[in-house]
This record gives structure tokens, C-alpha cells and sequence, in this order.
């Protein structure tokens, strides 16, 4: 099937996409179009401008900034999964691209696309609720940074506007002695769009307390943190009892729908096993998940 | 909407062609001829459309052909020709890796992708290397074998075969 016509734009500076998203109503960007593309081509929309960015080369890499990571939007999910600094710092991000579509398409997709998209199942989104993460939003008026639990705000709903870009994510780098993990249910083992994921990163105990993050995909109309868990991990003395009464809470903190790939009921009933199972193999066994 | 010329080097051949924007990779290099690359789901989830892209496999129907613009695309046939195969061509042939033949072009492509980077990988590695490349024909037993055939004999050949 062929595309709706469109007219491509190639710019080699952010400031240049910057003010063709400006003056041009309507204009998506597009970068690794692994969603983009699928979505033109089944008429469930039609840009009349698609903005490339794959020629910006601010867009693209990873580095340590001070105490953050800064990831380009452009980097691709490949790139990602092959980074020492993720596999250091990140590991359930890393975790996530292992299991992200597949090799072709982990060569193209890009972490900003997969964000922007706005999918509830977004692989990347749940390591990246864990890890505090923050998203810069850019447009020719100026630039901002947005909290990433307040970037998703329904499905296919974030907080971009039309004439922004999504040019960076960053997020602090974890204190040593964090553990966590990443897992991924789908209907098959590759190319699969998530029935629930699930996101959990424990830091150090300090003062008695330790920072939990617990991040839910694929339950909700957006990648959500499960807070109520979360809190109730913070204080309490982990052992068996508290993690499955946190895994629970969990469980009633998401509000999945029934669909093609699974019915409501199952996704809860999985939101619980995979925190438990999660929480449980991240104090005792380290990152590994 | 207007034609742009766009420069593409397939298989080491310089090509030249005013394309539309809206024209896929995958399109366009069927349109020159090289029907080894196969049209499947046009979704990004079946692989019989991937091509090497500056040596990193794709799937050509969700890259447009303007993406493409001044870069390297390797298809099967860039590979081997029926008088002179490619040791990973041989190896699918030898071991009844193919069936319908649907998804061999893919197959091949994403087995050089991963024989490039890993050239001794074991069937973990190879299924991973492979899992977005459906076939509906073998059951995979036989592809995965074709690797490690192809693994083994592009050890043997040495460094002589590309």
C-alpha cells in the first residue's frame, strides 16, 4: 500500500526542524518511522508535513552530563542496548531494548519516537518512570524540561505540543547499590507490543528508608507509577509478606482495559506476579532482574 | 509534493532516481529491479523486506527511499549469484532452510547482519538474530541450522569471502 503524500523535510540543525515545525501546521517529525510509517500507511493519519530528523546529529548519542544521563532523542534503540554508560547506569533501560521489537527494528526506532508516540506500551517508558527521568521539549519560542510521569497524559496524548520537539531524555545516574529489573510479557517472544510491563528499581537503604520505584506499561491509558506500592516498600522491612501485600496494592493501582491481547482480569492477576517476582529477585540476587 | 533525484549505491551500483517522498525504500528498489526484497506485512514485523542499510539491517517498507538518500543498501542478490553464492545462500540451500522461499532473502540478509558482528554465535544468538524474520514454511529448525552451517563455512573460506 502506498503513503499519503506528504511533503519531507531533511534539516541538519535542530533550529532549522525547530521553525519548520513552527510554520507548518500539522507537521510530525519523523525519525527511525517505525511507527510513524505503519500508522501512515493504514491511513490512521496523514501528515501534510513529516520533519526528518535522522540528519541532526545533536540528536544523537549518550553521555554523562555532571550527574545525569543524557540520551539524544535520535539515538536509536540499538545504540542503546550496545552503550556501556546504559549498561552501567541503566540496566533496566538496557533491559528494555533487549526485548524491543526486534534487530531490524531496534536499528531504526528511536527512544524519542518511542516516547512521543505516546503508546500506554511503550517498552522504554516504565525504565524510564524508575529512573526519575525528565524529557526536553524544544520549540522555536524556547525549551523546557518535563518530568516523564508528567509527559504521558493518555493514549497517544503527551504533554508535546505540535510545534515542539522531543530533543533529549535525561535522567540522574542511580546511587550505587540500586537494584532492579525490567520484564516484559508479550503473546510472543519477538515484534510483540506489550500485555504488561513492569519497571522496578530499589535504591540503598538510608535512614531507614530506601527510594522504590515500581513503573507500570500496558495497564493504564499511559505508563504509570504505582506510588501506593511504592510507598508502602519504602519504609517497611522487605521480606516476603510486604512484597506480596506491595504487589497487590500494585495490582489495584492499575486500571487496564480488555483487549485483542489480553483480558483486564489477566493484566492485574500479571501486574502482580511480575512486581513480586521483580522486588523479590532485586534484593536478593542484585541488578539482574 | 515533487520528485527529488535520489542517489542510492545498491549492492556497489550507483542509481539514480527522481523519487516522490512519499515512495518507501522498499518500493523503490523493487521498481529498480531488485525483486530479491520481498514485500510481506509492509508493518515492520515479518523481515522479507530487510536490507543492510551502511551495513545495519532494515526493513526497507518502513524506511523511506529519500532516508536513503546517499547510503549503502545490501539485498541478497548483492550477496551471491546463482554461478557464484554466498557461503550463508549455499548454506540455506543445503540444509532445506528453504521452502516457499518467501522469506529467504530476509532470512539471509538478518543472517549476515548478525555473522558480520558474531561470526561463531550459538542458537540463542542466531534465534534472537532471526526473531523478526517470519517464516511460515520450515518451522525455523532448518534456519537455524543454515546458520550454523554458513557460520562454519565462511570460517572455513576465511577472510577471502564477502
Amino acid at each position: 500500500m502506498t503513503l499519503p503524500e506528504f511533503e519531507l523535510y531533511r534539516p541538519e540543525k535542530i533550529d532549522e526542524a525547530l521553525e519548520i515545525l513552527a510554520g507548518s501546521p500539522g507537521a510530525v517529525p519523523i525519525a527511525g518511522g517505525t511507527a510513524l510509517i505503519v500508522d501512515m500507511r493504514a491511513r490512521r493519519v496523514s501528515p501534510p508535513v513529516l520533519v526528518d530528523i535522522g540528519l541532526i546529529d545533536e540528536l544523537d548519542g549518550i553521555e554523562v552530563d555532571g550527574d545525569e544521563v543524557v540520551i539524544g532523542a535520535a539515538t536509536t534503540i540499538a545504540e542503546i542496548k550496545k552503550s556501556e554508560i546504559i549498561a552501567e547506569h541503566a540496566p533496566i533501560l538496557r533491559e528494555a531494548t533487549e526485548v524491543f521489537a526486534s534487530p531490524a527494528v531496534r536499528n531504526r526506532a528511536t527512544i524519542g519516537g518511542n516516547l512521543s508516540y505516546g503508546s500506554p506500551a511503550a517498552d522504554t517508558a516504565p525504565p524510564l518512570l524508575a529512573l526519575d527521568a525528565s524529557v526536553e521539549l524544544e520549540s522555536a519560542k524556547g525549551r523546557r524540561v518535563v518530568p516523564i510521569d508528567r509527559f504521558f497524559l493518555g493514549v497517544r496524548k503527551t504533554e508535546k505540543k505540535e510545534d515542539e520537539l522531543l530533543t533529549a531524555i535525561r535522567f540522574p545516574i542511580p546511587p550505587s547499590g540500586t537494584v532492579g529489573g525490567f520484564r516484559k510479557l508479550g503473546l510472543r517472544r519477538a515484534d510483540a507490543i506489550s500485555v504488561v510491563s513492569v519497571a522496578v528499581s530499589i535504591g540503598p537503604p538510608a535512614d531507614g528508608k530506601r527510594m522504590v520505584r515500581i513503573a507500570l506499561g500496558a495497564v493504564a491509558p499511559r505508563p504509570i507509577r504505582a506510588r501506593k506500592a511504592e510507598e508502602a516498600l519504602t519504609t517497611a522491612r522487605i521480606d516476603e509478606g510486604s512484597i506480596a501485600a506491595a504487589a497487590a496494592t500494585a495490582a489495584s493501582e492499575a486500571s487496564p482495559v480488555t483487549d485483542l491481547r489480553a483480558s483486564a482480569w489477566y493484566r492485574k492477576e500479571a501486574v502482580e506476579a511480575l512486581v513480586k517476582r521483580l522486588v523479590l529477585r532485586a534484593v536478593e540476587g542484585g541488578s539482574d532482574g | 509534493m515533487d520528485k527529488k533525484p535520489i542517489r542510492l549505491k545498491v549492492n556497489g551500483v550507483e542509481r539514480v532516481v527522481p523519487l516522490f517522498p512519499n515512495v518507501t525504500l522498499l518500493s523503490a528498489l523493487r521498481d529498480l529491479g531488485y525483486t530479491d526484497i520481498k514485500s510481506g506485512c509492509e508493518k515492520g514485523d515479518c523481515g522479507a523486506c530487510a536490507v543492510l542499510l551502511d551495513g545495519k539491517l532494515v526493513n526497507s517498507c518502513l524506511v523511506l527511499a529519500w532516508q536513503a538518500d546517499g547510503r549503502e543498501i545490501l539485498t541478497a542478490s548483492g550477496l551471491g549469484t546463482l554461478e557464484r553464492p554466498h557461503p550463508i545462500q549455499e548454506a540455506f540451500a543445503d540444509t532445506g532452510a528453504v521452502q516457499c522461499g518467501y522469506c529467504t532473502p530476509g532470512m539471509i540478509m538478518a543472517t549476515k547482519a548478525l555473522l558480520d558482528v558474531n561470526p561463531d554465535p550459538d542458537e540463542d544468538e542466531i534465534r534472537e538474530a532471526i526473531s523478526g524474520n517470519l517464516c511460515r514454511c520450515t518451522g525455523y529448525a532448518q534456519i537455524v541450522e543454515a546458520v550454523e552451517e554458513a557460520a562454519r563455512r565462511i570460517a572455513r573460506r576465511g577472510e577471502d569471502d564477502r
